[in-house]
């Protein structure tokens, strides 16, 4: 392996490995947010004990957010310097907006919620965790756009004497459409995998009928977020699809392994036939849908991998601007499949559950409790088919990815990050789920009588 | 000004920011072993950062943005050159991160002892390597006519870049210090402020050494200005501590490192990161940077938020400005 094959499996890792931790940032500081609102506005105490228990297990999972998050931001520069050379004008203001708007204002009032439990008064510390979670919607924006701008870059021009891309408009950049999809997508599939941790952890408990008064109001909470939030990914992902097709046929049709043009076009839900699409054994289909996803009409033309590749080749020169399709067909169909499957166990939640029934069927449980993990899988396989249904481009019909990497970094050098990198996050994940099924199943604090004490010893320090 | 000049002075500032605040919470993190005799008393040490660790090391990713915002080429050749350094601080830093928050997470001698040992390691880490990344940054790092370095991993420990870790090590050791002095109370008071005062003299003579070989290698009158106060504050802050002026100390030591950022980055100007191969292959303000519209983006976003994230930060060592004592850490 080469220094780019190296640093592309690096970014792959240590990105989908930030991305595990994220949406349950983004979605849980905003439910946590809620719980504390609805006990300050209510008085009742059970609302307290789920905000403190949630809680903790959202900044077990935050520590884990933060760390890997820095890495990404270093990595850029480390592996990737003829990329940021060759886009920093462009690239660099968003990541360093997101800093200064985001990353402060999320660490700065996280440490204040966390430390100000006796410090402050009741509003302003609940005032705290929603600036935090702004915080974190703030930084899934200016991040996205970022991103959204490779996938389709706007607002620049080549300066090939300086051999950058310039930038020539902020607004477009943070207009960008593709920014404007794929922000609603992220944001909904996060907040489906903070509902989906909630609906798990609750499940645990309520299946041993432990702290119902606590878990009970938790597993409809969760499943109630899980399938309103389904519903906007499934809308959003719908609309991103035809901004996609529109932007990156070829992203499209790798999607769907679709390589002659077809009119109508149908979404083949599973192949089974050799690897690399070329050939079909046996498939399921659902006529006319893809036409429909890509185009808005059940009878639009979808455009396959042959016609394309004559057509990049004749633009962009010659070369292969096939993405490599198995992985691009399945991780789509994996993100949906995930992210249904996890509505689906919602649904039955909601079911078995209704008016304070506790089912006894193992298998209902079972499933509630592994609902955690599909939507995870679900968000990783999103971003693996958007990052690598974009090869071989880093920025769409501008930067190859080959060109990206850094021409002074050997690949003992990357080598030695990756397997550090790799290696580290194998430990840490292995003591961050420890943690998390610790606490989780430590069940909700009891609540101590309040004091007025000023010098009583901190409630919630490390 | 020109803009890129503006950029530069904010970069500065960027960096003396983090080197005042994360320089104490380094400090406090490489003198958990040696101030705490007991887990109380190291939690107390923790809980004195625990707020603030966080929105400290943000100034760091906000440097490492504002670099790449402001001046791409300096970002893709410091990162990509300083590679192996750079991976060990990351490393550093994602061990004492989630140190930070794991170690009080279960009643257990061995593991808390583990993340104590995360906490010092990365802590000393990164206060040594910072040190020894702008030491070679002002002296000059070979770079090719692509701006490239080609220099290897070793020829970044030369004298004088050690020295400078040396100096940053010792000057956050001894802000830290400072720091737990006025932090907490009773005992753990009186033993900070005597570790400061005894750690005073070598900080002197280190951080003075340091400074006055960068001032006799470049000649630069501003430069020299800034190292020399830099320098009258530091034998301030051993004035301070001896006297038992927590706050003067405090403010003393944090003067220091924030002069000495200012001096390194005056002694570099226009340079951004010079080469030692040929100094038609420097990096500059020009040559590294942006558009004037990028700059000029960049500009009012930073007039518009940096006041309101001062302010909030601000406040909150407002809230937590009380001093800490052993009683109130949970036993
Ligand atoms: C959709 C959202 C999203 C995406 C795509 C990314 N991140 Fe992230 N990042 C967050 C959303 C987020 C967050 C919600 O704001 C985090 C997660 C946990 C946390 O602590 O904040 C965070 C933390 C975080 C931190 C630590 C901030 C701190 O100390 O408080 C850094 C430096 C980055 N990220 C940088 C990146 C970079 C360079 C990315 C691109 C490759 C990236 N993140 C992808
Ligand atoms: C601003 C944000 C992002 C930038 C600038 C970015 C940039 C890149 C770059 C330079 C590569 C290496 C080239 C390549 O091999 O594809 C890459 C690959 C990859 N990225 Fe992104 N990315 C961003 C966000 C994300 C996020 C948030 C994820 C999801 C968690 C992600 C997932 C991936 C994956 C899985 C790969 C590996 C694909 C492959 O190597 O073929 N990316 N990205
Ligand atoms: C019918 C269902 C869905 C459709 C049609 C859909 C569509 C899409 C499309 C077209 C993209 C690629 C965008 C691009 O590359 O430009 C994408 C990306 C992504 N999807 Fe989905 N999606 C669906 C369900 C889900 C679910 C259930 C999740 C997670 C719970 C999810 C999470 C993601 C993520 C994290 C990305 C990468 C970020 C982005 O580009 O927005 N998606 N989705």
């Amino acid at each position: 392996m080469d220094a780019l094959d190296l640093a592309r499996w690096q970014f792959g890792i240590t990105t989908v490995y930030h991305f595990l931790f994220v949406p349950i940032t983004i979605g849980m500081s905003a439910l946590v947010a809620g719980l504390q609102t609805a006990w300050v506005r209510t008085g009742k105490e059970h609302y307290l004990r789920a905000t403190k228990f949630w809680g903790k297990l959202f900044l077990i999972n935050f520590a884990m957010g933060v760390v890997t998050g820095i890495v990404q931001e270093f990595q850029f520069g480390m592996n990737w310097s003829d990329y940021s050379r060759f886009v920093g004008d462009i690239f660099g203001a968003p990541l360093a907006i997101e800093g200064l708007l985001a990353f402060f204002l999320e660490s700065t009032f996280l440490g204040l919620w966390i430390f100000g439990w006796d410090r402050l008064p009741k509003k302003v510390h609940l005032a705290t965790i929603w600036l935090a979670s702004i915080g974190t919607l703030l930084s899934a924006y200016f991040i996205l756009a970022a991103n959204s701008w490779m996938q389709h870059p706007v607002g620049y021009e080549i300066n090939t004497e300086a051999g950058r891309a310039e930038l020539h408009s902020i607004w477009a950049v943070l207009t960008n459409s593709t920014t404007l999809v794929t922000f609603p997508h992220t944001i909904t599939a996060c907040f489906l995998t903070a509902g989906a941790v909630l609906l798990a952890v609750s499940a645990w408990h309520l299946k041993r009928r432990n702290q119902e008064e606590v878990f009970r109001p938790g597993l409809k909470l969760g499943a109630w977020v899980v399938l309103i939030a389904g519903i906007g990914v499934l809308v959003t992902g719908d609309l991103q699809a035809r901004v996609m097709t529109e932007q990156q046929p070829m992203k499209m049709a790798a999607a769907e392994a679709l390589y002659d043009t077809s009119k109508p076009a149908s979404f083949s839900i599973f192949t089974i036939g050799s690897l690399d699409g070329r050939e079909e054994t046996a498939s399921v289909r659902i006529p006319s849908l893809l036409s429909f996803m890509a185009t808005g009409s059940p009878t639009g033309e979808v455009e396959g991998i042959n016609d394309l590749q004559t057509a990049y080749a004749e633009k962009y020169g010659p070369g292969d601007y096939v993405p490599y399709v198995p992985v691009t067909y399945w991780s789509f169909r994996l993100m949906i499949g995930f992210g249904g499957l996890a509505m689906l166990v919602a649904v039955a939640a909601l079911w078995f559950t209704r008016r304070g029934r506790t089912p006894s069927n193992r298998w209902l449980w079972i499933a509630a409790i592994a609902s955690i993990g599909m939507p995870l899988a679900a968000n990783s396989f999103g971003w693996i088919f958007t990052e690598m249904g974009r090869q071989p481009w880093t920025v769409f019909g501008v930067f190859k990815t080959a060109d990206s990497v850094s021409p002074s970094v050997g690949a003992g050098s990357v080598a030695t990050s990756l397997i550090v990198l790799t290696l580290l996050y194998g430990v840490l994940a292995v003591i961050e789920v420890g943690l998390f099924v610790r606490y989780a199943r430590a069940g909700a604090p009891e609540i101590e009588a309040p004091t007025d004490d000023p010098d009583r010893p901190l409630a919630f320090a490390y | 000004m020109e803009l890129t000049t503006v950029w530069f002075a904010l970069i500065a500032v960027l960096w003396a920011g983090y080197f005042l605040l994360e320089g104490f919470d380094f400090g406090v993190g490489i003198l958990l072993p040696v101030l705490a005799r007991d887990n109380r008393e190291r939690r107390l040490l923790i809980n004195t950062i625990g707020p603030v660790w966080d929105g400290n090391e943000v100034w760091l990713l906000v440097a490492g943005g504002a670099t790449f915002a402001a001046f791409p080429e300096w970002y893709a050749t410091l990162f990509s050159g300083f590679y192996l350094p750079l991976l060990l601080i990351l490393v550093a830093l994602i061990l004492r991160g989630v140190a930070f928050e794991y170690r009080g997470k279960r009643d257990d001698d061995g593991w808390r002892r583990r993340w104590d040992l995360c906490i010092i390691g990365g802590s000393l880490v990164p206060a040594i390597l910072w040190g020894v990344a702008f030491g070679n940054i002002v002296r000059g790092v070979r770079l090719d006519a692509n701006h490239e370095y080609v220099g290897g991993f070793f020829d970044l420990l030369n004298p004088y870049a050690l020295l400078g870790g040396l100096t940053t090590l010792v000057l956050f050791v001894l802000h830290g210090a400072v720091f737990l002095a006025l932090k907490t109370d009773g005992d753990m008071r009186q033993r900070a402020g005597r570790l400061a005062e005894r750690l005073s003299p070598p900080a002197i003579l280190i951080a003075g050494g340091f400074l006055a070989w960068t001032a006799r290698a470049h000649h630069d009158v501003t430069g020299w200005i800034l190292f020399t106060v830099a320098a009258l504050a530091l034998a301030g802050a051993a004035v301070a501590t001896r006297l038992r002026r927590e706050g003067w100390a405090f403010l003393a030591t944090g003067a220091t490192l924030v002069l000495a950022v200012f001096g390194l980055f005056v002694t570099l100007f226009p340079d951004v990161m010079p080469s030692s191969i040929a100094a038609a292959n420097s990096l500059t303000v020009d040559n590294a940077s942006s558009t004037p519209y990028t700059l000029k983006v960049m500009t009012w976003v930073a007039v518009a938020f940096t006041p309101i994230v001062l302010a909030y930060q601000g406040w909150t060592y407002w809230v937590f400005r009380k001093r800490l004592t052993v009683d109130r850490i949970p036993a």
